[in-house]
């Protein structure tokens, strides 16, 4: 299988990656060791391989990673460490938001990019900006709530 | 360092003890919503998962699947994908032992029949086994399956579970081997799965002598579970050759003794490892690809992935098993409940994976929560057919009986006029109640004959009446423009493991710095197990949750379990854990009085602190530590206790739900959900709120959309997420869970089971409330547009 080289910036640092022309960027990434991002249905409907793709959340396993050349990716690995987590790590973790936590990582994504264009966004845009990202656990109440709670935080209100 | 051990002085007068088990209130860890111990790995990605594992060489496997529903194969021509560059094994029913087995993951001996083979030289629904490859690559081994030539010879499909068991139908399963190894009812030239079947008192006479007789026939359908990780493990030999399973399954011991049994292989030869699991639901209480890539790793000697794609879980896992449930019941002018019949026909699909079980589960976790009846038969054949196969499924039979007797209260009542919350609170079981149902209805045996320990259903029914404003929206026929609104409630019991039967057991150990590990068989497939199993060892130890290194599942390390099944993970899993605590307790106050001198009526327990009353002095479990593995009388303070359980108490629930109907359409939109629940003491408030909600939304969703599709020859026809819709975030109504405390002095800490009882409500509830808005009263499910559509037009002609 012919491979190229792509170059382009995950979670803020530069990366070189030798990629299949017919791989698919999930893979891709995870393959390159980013394995939080996860697969649930390769065909861009379950938002489990959710990342943020030039800002935007997007289903990574529907990118041809050959067509990724340049582009600046932020995985779940880019938003927090576990001794420094993220306001949206944090409080889905506080809201009992996370059962088995495979859709974790792609729901949280989709969330950061919400909260970064708009930083007190109601139930109605919260359940918009996630309604890609399935979840069978928990009927995403706590999540839901997770992203509220993050959002109070990250203004900082009381 | 000897002062650092026993300090004096310390002040004994505010000393307490560990909570001990009968002070209900004065919990410490317990009964609290404690973070998941394992969150912060989750919520930043760490590789947690089996599909994260990588193995130097690791080939991929793929599975070639049945075309047809009902057909033998007649030859398998592999030799071109044989010689496909990067191909290592290509694996056909020629090439494996023919040993029967069930796939089920239960407990030996297994009350499922034995009907499967990892590759037979017949199949028996489209998605079933053909042939297996493993290759360098994932697009290597597909285009290898496209390689495989065979031929078959279609026989006769059995499509229509009503017609399974007629004269002349075709026989599926015709394999001299197929058995029920347990003496049970099994038929295999008529298609009969699994039978079961109770009375109680004089059924025909108690309907002749009822005021009214109402008998309705009610169809339960199809439904995938949907974890958001498909089934996937990765097969490799370890430095001694002993075949090593990395599985996401519920069931690691079972699913060692099966494929052991399937393989031919020795249990010692095989270790399964549980990684983190990505939900299950269920469709993980299964043997379901572990053999046939422990197979390929056995011919190859090489690592080996095996994973379902999405399509794959559609349509060659596990389901829902289908009921058509034809219910008789009376009820006398006074409204009272006079008897109960219950006939179903359950399709099992092609194998009889919990054939037996699920239909006495629509027995045992249901008819005894009307046990005022006298006058009760239950009547149930599980069929073969060759469609998609059934299997555990979160709500286990009790979802597909409640559809039925959940709407038949309701049609009742209204025919009689009776209020329907008044009717369940007069007849639910109540505390010190039992129902002969229990003794009668065991899972492949007798029941367990057993007395309600403790019920807060009539407390979940009167908050949710308050909360939910249930005689603000019952039947006020709110109309606007095409929506009309309408509610339904349904009242709900399921149970907590398997009495007499399951058994889970823990091991633990002190390390240097008085911090414990704690290993279980017990399966967190997601449910937050190990994080309540941490506060119950915490709180025994009066120690931090933190303190509490929790690993499950490793059948080489850890203690056997059952699994994580039968909502019992917390009630029976749970004992195993506070025994184990306690022992550990027990040997840390031997020691204590050892290094203080003291007796240990002289012992108080505080924040991992021994304190000597008499004596003020302390000792800390790091002290305690230090002492045993390095200074004095030197040993391991470890312990293990096993668990069974004698009763299987029910939680309870009680659903109400508000739905619009668009009658121009028939779509039904569900508006608000309020689901009050009493599973004894929450371990974990929010995880067992959390239980709640996904089981819930679950329910809706299957309510509402979730539908298998046939083509005429047995094709699954929606095999992904566009055209099988799970509910998403904009799709779901208010959903709120009010947790309704109450003791169950048999269970760990008062509780209860929480897991499974959630999902059964969604599908009557919402029923009550379409014929509440709508007046259309829907017997089958799901309630899409057009089904709801087509009753409204109905009634319209009439």
């Amino acid at each position: 299988m012919k491979t190229i080289e792509i170059k382009l910036k995950i979670n803020n640092e530069d990366k070189i990656l030798r990629v299949k022309i017919n791989e698919r960027l999930v893979d891709a990434l995870r393959a390159a060791g980013y394995k939080g991002i996860k697969k649930g249905c390769y065909e861009g409907s379950c938002g489990a391989c959710t990342v943020l793709v030039n800002g935007r959340p997007m289903n990574s396993c529907m990118i041809p990673a050959a067509s990724a050349d340049g582009f600046e990716i932020t995985t779940i690995e880019g938003l927090g460490e576990s001794d420094n987590l993220h306001p949206l790590q944090e409080s889905i973790l506080e809201t009992g938001g996370v059962q088995c936590g495979y859709c974790t990582p792609g729901f949280l994504i989709s969330s950061y990019a919400l909260l970064k264009s708009n930083p007190d966004p109601n139930m109605d845009e919260i359940k918009r900006a996630t309604d890609g990202n399935l979840c069978r656990c928990t009927g995403y109440v706590k999540k839901l709530e997770a992203v509220e709670r993050a959002a109070k935080k990250m203004r900082g209100d009381k | 360092m000897k002062d650092k051990k026993t300090i004096k002085n310390a002040p004994a007068d505010k000393f307490e003890s560990g909570a001990p088990l009968e002070h209900k209130d004065n919990f410490k860890i317990v009964n609290s919503s404690i973070k998941k111990v394992e969150g912060p790995g989750l919520v930043t990605g760490k590789p947690m998962f089996t599909d994260d594992f990588e193995f130097h060489g690791m080939l991929y496997a793929k599975i070639l699947t049945s075309p047809h529903a009902h057909a033998e194969i007649i030859s398998i021509d592999t030799s071109k994908a044989e010689k496909l560059p990067g191909v290592k094994a290509v694996l056909t029913h020629k090439d494996l032992p023919r040993i029967i087995h069930t796939t089920a993951g239960q407990g030996y001996p297994e009350p499922s029949p034995y009907d499967s083979f990892t590759l037979d030289k017949k199949v028996r629904f489209v998605g079933d086994r053909v042939a297996a490859v493993a290759a360098e690559t994932l697009e290597l081994a597909e285009e290898a399956l496209e390689l495989i030539k065979v031929e078959y010879k279609i026989l006769e499909a059995v499509l229509d579970p009503l017609k399974a068991r007629a004269k002349g139908a075709p026989v599926i399963h015709d394999e001299d081997e197929a058995r029920m190894i347990i003496p049970l009812a099994y038929d295999k030239n008529t298609n009969l799965a699994a039978h079961a079947e109770m009375s109680e008192g004089d059924v025909e006479a108690a309907l002749k002598n009822s005021e009214r007789v109402f008998e309705h026939t009610y169809e339960s359908h199809y439904a995938q579970h949907c974890p958001m990780e498909p089934h996937v493990c990765i097969t490799h030999l370890d430095p001694n050759d002993r075949l090593n399973i990395i599985t996401s399954t519920q069931v690691p011991f079972h699913t060692r003794r099966i494929v052991g049994q399937a393989l031919d292989i020795p249990v010692k030869r095989i270790r399964v490892i549980k990684p983190r699991i990505g939900g299950g639901f269920g469709g993980k209480q299964e043997m379901l690809i572990e053999d046939i890539c422990a197979a390929l790793t056995m011919k190859t000697k090489k690592p080996v992935r095996l994973e379902y794609s999405r399509h794959e879980e559609f349509m060659s896992a596990r389901t829902r098993h289908p009921q058509h449930i034809e219910l008789r019941t009376g009820m006398n002018k006074n409204g009272d409940l006079t008897a109960i019949d219950v006939n179903i026909i359950m399709n099992t699909g092609a194998y009889g994976s919990a054939a037996l079980t699920v239909l006495c589960n629509s027995a045992s976790k249901v008819l005894p929560l009307f046990n005022k009846v006298k006058d009760i038969r239950f009547y149930g054949d599980s069929v073969y057919t060759n469609l998609p196969v059934g299997g555990a499924y979160r709500g286990y039979g009790a979802t597909q009986t409640y559809h039925a007797i959940g709407q038949q209260v309701d049609i009742m009542c209204r025919e009689m006029g009776i209020d329907i919350i008044k009717f369940y609170k007069k007849h639910h079981i109540k505390e010190g109640e039992g129902s002969p149902v229990f003794q009668k209805m065991g899972e492949g045996k007798e029941g367990v004959e057993m007395k309600i320990g403790s019920c807060g259903l009539e407390k979940c029914i009167d908050i949710g009446v308050k909360e939910f404003g249930w005689y603000d929206k019952f039947n006020k026929k709110r109309v606007e423009g095409d929506w009309h609104y309408g509610a339904g409630m349904v009242c709900l019991m399921q149970g907590s493991s398997i009495p007499e039967i399951d058994m889970g057991a823990a091991y633990m150990k002190i390390n240097d710095d008085g911090s414990f590990n704690l290993s279980l068989g017990a399966t967190d497939l997601g449910t937050g197990s190990d994080t309540i199993f941490a506060q119950m060892a915490a709180e025994i130890l009066t120690v931090q949750p933190a303190d509490i290194i929790v690993y499950s599942s490793d059948t080489d390390m850890t203690p056997f379990d059952v699994g994580a099944y039968a909502s019992s993970t917390t009630y029976l899993s749970g004992g195993a854990v506070i025994k184990t605590a306690e022992k550990i307790k027990a040997k840390i106050s031997k020691v204590a009085c050892e290094m203080m001198k003291t007796t240990e009526d002289d012992l108080r327990f505080k924040n991992g602190i021994v304190y000597s009353a008499s004596k003020k002095e302390k000792v800390s479990f790091k002290d305690i530590a230090y002492y045993t593995l390095y200074e004095k009388n030197q040993f391991q303070i470890d312990a293990s206790a096993s668990h069974i359980t004698h009763k299987s108490p029910p939680p309870f629930s009680a659903h109400f739900v508000y739905v619009a109907v668009d009658i121009r359409t028939g779509f039904v939109k569900p508006l608000e959900y309020l689901n009050v629940t009493d599973c004894g003491t929450a371990i974990n408030p929010k995880f067992a709120e959390g239980q709640c909600e996904g089981a819930v939304l679950n329910g809706i969703s299957f309510a509402l959309s979730e539908e298998f599709i046939f083509d005429k020859k047995g094709r699954l026809l929606n095999t992904s997420f566009n055209d099988y819709k799970i509910f998403n975030a904009v799709d779901m109504p208010a959903v709120k869970t009010i947790l309704v405390p109450t003791y169950e002095e048999s269970g760990p800490f008062g509780a209860k089971s929480v897991s499974e009882i959630g999902i059964n409500g969604a599908l009557p509830a919402i029923g009550n409330a379409i014929f509440d808005a709508a007046g259309v009263r829907m017997f089958s499910g799901p309630y899409t547009p057009n089904r709801v559509l087509a009753e409204i037009k109905k009634k319209m002609k009439k």
